[in-house]
């Protein structure tokens, strides 16, 4: 089957591009970019085509990678139908946000190298979903994130975005560090890291074990996911291009931690106390982050809030235990929310880089094709009836009621703060009065192509893809029965969420500056990000710093390292300048050290035995 | 006999080799070497080295003593100047020096309790013959090293003395 | 009264060489340390005669024969560098060769 085209194509468009991509002209690149992933999607499709239905995973074998000792790992590919789902989703929206880059980097530096990071992040991405053991898995994981890095980077001249860049990189790397301690003990409990091995075994382990294995692997999840504690890197992400948001946080990279947790489902069934704190942390996070996306006024930062909050949705339907509906909700999210980043960077281009919702306004008449296929996403996020958001938050919500009947409430009060959120967004920047000074044009086709393609999938996607059926044959059922009330009162909860956002930002439009004006504490609080940024800089950055700085540095590497390095060659220099007494020139001391070494040598003869 | 020829030609070596360590004058220092090797030589017959005695008086004395006495005649060495030595080193050196030779002597009698003695004839391998025999078969290589060593001496020697050419 | 015991050969070789190596430390013309030198020679062969003797073999005498072809070419060698040093100095205290001095 030759799985390892799938991201070794991407992987050589990132070489051509990156070695000769200086000196092509700008539809060469396009060729060799968007081609490999296409190349790339098309033959993902005829390898799933080619295996039928899947119902058993389908494993290739490539090489050894390491051998030492009780630890072998080899580099394995391996596809059943939650990889097939992966799959899909990664290389179709690859392509069709590669093909939107087309438009919107056309008037940036750097073309060639945006385009090569962006392959060789697909690379990266395929490998973490096509990986049949953790190792290959992190690779893939720490691969991604270093390309999150790069293109969060892209404009690297600029001070805030190289900071967002490393934000990104380092509180990643302690997420990192939680899957690294998960790996060793996943290693030490079951002598393995392959899949098909530790899922067999899972059964067997403690459930001590297991409950340590699955928290550690939820640190990992919380770092690439966003999640309290370690989600302040995602808003600051969006100094990346606009194509990187939609395709990096919000698709495919930020997934990753949902797609593992849904991959090691067999321990986490054996391990409910982590289950519950998962789905807990899940529901925190999409409340906090909704509450935060109400009142920011840049349109990336509301979706970037909004981000964080749908996937604490897709982390609460994993630990709720409906592994099915977690991804459903990743399938239907990438679709809504990558295309919510794609109009928002097509409005930002249409306002030569405007971002402030404040000085937008009555965009819809100038750019309908954005406006329009916005609208569709927003339907969607919002979980209007029968679309295809509507239908995976609800798989959530019940599972959730399920599970614990609070978090029902709070993610349907999430899901109105949602609606409003979004629909606030979209009134702001598409109605009543323009309040900027730009002249506003629409996009070129390569960029409201994607932007159509992406609405469809919004509205309709959930029926084509029928996701939790498909992958009841992997998962265990989840036992939330379907219950009509439950899902009217969620959906309600969405509609009362647009209507008054329809109220405060269209009809009355004085009454959001007024509430803000009335609540003034928590609109502030709310507004700064609840000051999580300034906590963590004064309690953990700071002290950190200050430490390195006074303790490693000055005292360790500089007092002691160089301190004997230094003192070894002073020592040496002593030494030479004593033992240079010894050539005085004088032709009797000489001889009188002669005969004191001979002396030396025939006392030392006697001791050892030469002499008897 | 032997004893009393040990005795007399031992002690003229000793004082002449004392001699050689104390004159001023080079030549004087020279000469008492003469003597010692002259004694020497007298041993040697004592302990049956025929061949090495008659050596010792031809080549020692006779080629490198002269050679010594013809450089301190073309160096016009004259006697080393006396320098201020304290009264003190003189009055302890001499009895200390002597003690220390003394003692070095009665360490090695007791190292040597009385076994093998010497007399003259006692030992008849050491002829000229018995000598050039062993020479020139389980000693040929040191006696072919040698002959270069002194084809190396003889050249290096004319190479350092001789004038310098203009 | 006609045997002499080989011992007391052994201590005079080795109050000569003591001798000797007075000599060599204490003078201070370069020709008298020369001197020392020969004399050190001589007590080293003297040695090795007496324990040819000792052993009944003709082997101390052959090294004892080395010794003093050696130190012939030695002796040559050493004036020939010491009048050479006589011509460029003027001097034969050794004391006053010492421009290696720090």
């Amino acid at each position: 089957m030759q799985l390892w085209l799938i991201p070794l194509l991407p992987l050589a468009g990132f070489v051509i591009n990156g070695v000769l991509g200086r000196r092509f002209p700008k539809a060469l690149i396009n060729t060799v970019a968007i081609g490999s992933v296409a190349l790339s999607f098309a033959w993902v499709l005829k390898t799933l085509l080619g295996l039928g239905d899947l119902q058993n995973v389908y494993t290739e074998h490539y090489f050894t990678w390491i051998q030492s000792g009780a630890l072998n790992i080899g580099c394995d590919f391996a596809v059943d139908r939650l990889t097939a789902v992966m799959l899909l989703v990664v290389t179709g929206i690859g392509s069709l946000i590669h093909v939107y880059s087309m438009g919107y980097m056309a008037h940036e530096g750097g073309y060639y190298r945006f385009f090569a990071y962006l392959n060789l992040f697909m690379f990266f991405m395929l490998v973490l979903v096509l990986a049949a053991n953790y190792l290959l898995l992190f690779v893939g994981w720490e691969g991604v994130g270093l390309c999150s890095y790069l293109l969060i980077g892209f404009y690297f001249d600029k001070q805030f975005a190289t900071n967002a860049g490393n934000k990104a990189f380092i509180v990643n790397r302690i997420g990192d560090f939680g899957f690294s301690l998960a790996v060793f003990y996943i290693f030490k409990n079951f002598g393995s890291l392959d899949f098909h091995t530790v899922f067999q075994q899972a059964p067997g382990a403690s459930e001590a074990a297991l409950t340590t294995i699955g928290l550690l692997l939820m640190v990992g999840a919380c770092g690439k996911s966003a999640q309290i504690p370690l989600y302040v890197w995602l808003p600051d992400a969006m100094a990346g291009p606009t194509p990187v948001s939609a395709l990096i946080h919000a698709a495919t990279m930020v997934t990753a931690g949902v797609y593992m947790c849904a991959r090691s489902w067999p321990i986490y069934t054996h391990a409910p106390e982590a289950l519950n704190v998962i789905a807990v942390i899940g529901i925190a996070t999409a409340f906090m982050a909704a509450s935060i996306g109400l009142v920011q006024n840049d349109i990336k930062k509301v979706f970037a809030y909004s981000t964080v909050s749908q996937l604490g949705y897709m982390f609460v339907g994993v630990g709720c235990g409906a592994f099915s509906a977690g991804i459903y909700h990743l399938v239907t999210h990438a679709f809504f929310k990558a295309l919510l980043f794609l109009g928002s960077g097509s409005v930002i281009h249409a306002l030569s880089g405007e971002q402030d919702l404040r000085h937008m306004g009555g965009l819809r008449g100038k750019i309908p094709w954005t406006c329009w296929t916005m609208f569709c996403a927003s339907l969607a996020i919002a979980g209007f009836p029968f679309t295809s958001g509507f239908l995976s938050k609800d798989a959530i919500l019940l599972a959730a009621h399920g599970h614990a009947p609070w978090m029902f409430w709070l993610g349907t009060l999430t899901a109105g703060m949602t609606a409003f959120y979004v629909f606030r967004a979209f009134f702001m920047a598409f109605f009543g009065q323009y309040r900027g000074h730009e002249h506003p044009h629409e996009s070129p086709a390569t960029m409201t192509g994607p932007l159509v393609v992406l609405a469809i999938l919004s509205l309709a996607g959930g029926y084509l893809f029928r996701v939790p059926e498909f992958l009841s044959t992997i998962f265990p059922a989840s036992e939330a029965p379907e219950d009509l009330t439950l899902m009217v009162i969620a959906s309600s909860a969405g509609l009362v969420g647009i209507l008054i956002a329809w109220v405060m930002y269209v009809a009355k439009p004085g009454i959001a500056d007024s509430l803000a004006a009335a609540l003034k504490l928590p609109y502030t609080f709310l507004y700064n990000k609840l000051y999580v940024d300034e906590i963590y800089d004064a309690t953990v950055v700071k002290p950190l710093v200050g430490g390195s700085r006074v303790l490693l540095w000055k005292v360790m590497d500089a007092g002691i390292i160089d301190g004997m390095v230094n003192g070894v060659g002073s020592r040496a220099r002593n030494l030479g300048s004593v033992l240079r007494l010894l050539q005085s020139g004088n032709i009797r001391s000489y001889a009188t050290w002669v005969l004191f070494g001979s002396v030396l040598v025939i006392v030392a003869l006697g001791i050892a035995g030469g002499l008897r | 006999m032997d004893t009393i020829i040990f005795l007399i030609f031992a002690i003229i070596a000793v004082v002449c080799a004392i001699n050689v360590v104390v004159q001023t004058h080079p030549i004087s220092s020279a000469i008492s070497l003469v003597g010692v090797m002259g004694s020497l030589a007298i041993l040697y017959l004592l302990l049956g080295a025929e061949f090495l005695a008659a050596a010792q008086v031809i080549v020692y004395a006779g080629a490198v003593m002269v050679l010594f006495v013809f450089v301190i005649m073309l160096l016009n060495a004259g006697a080393e100047a006396k320098k201020g030595r304290s009264f003190m080193a003189q009055l302890l050196g001499v009895p200390l020096l002597i003690g220390l030779l003394g003692l070095l002597a009665w360490f090695v009698q007791r190292l040597y309790p009385v076994g093998t003695t010497v007399h003259f004839g006692g030992f008849r391998g050491g002829t000229a013959q018995d000598v050039g025999r062993a020479l020139f078969t389980s000693y040929l290589l040191p006696f072919e090293v040698t002959s270069i060593l002194i084809l190396i001496a003889i050249v290096g020697a004319i190479v350092l003395a001789r004038k310098e050419l203009d | 009264m006609a045997e002499v015991p080989i011992s007391w050969f052994l201590t005079l070789s080795a109050v000569l060489f003591a001798l000797g190596v007075a000599g060599f430390l204490f003078r201070r013309n370069i020709i008298t340390v020369f001197m020392s030198i020969e004399l050190m020679l001589n007590a080293v062969n003297l040695s090795f005669i007496t324990f040819s003797y000792q052993l009944k073999q003709v082997n101390g005498h052959l090294l004892a024969f080395f010794v003093m072809v050696v130190a012939a070419a030695e002796a040559a060698v050493g004036l020939a560098i010491i009048l050479t040093v006589f011509k460029n100095r003027s001097t034969l205290n050794i004391d006053e060769v010492d421009s290696m001095k720090n």
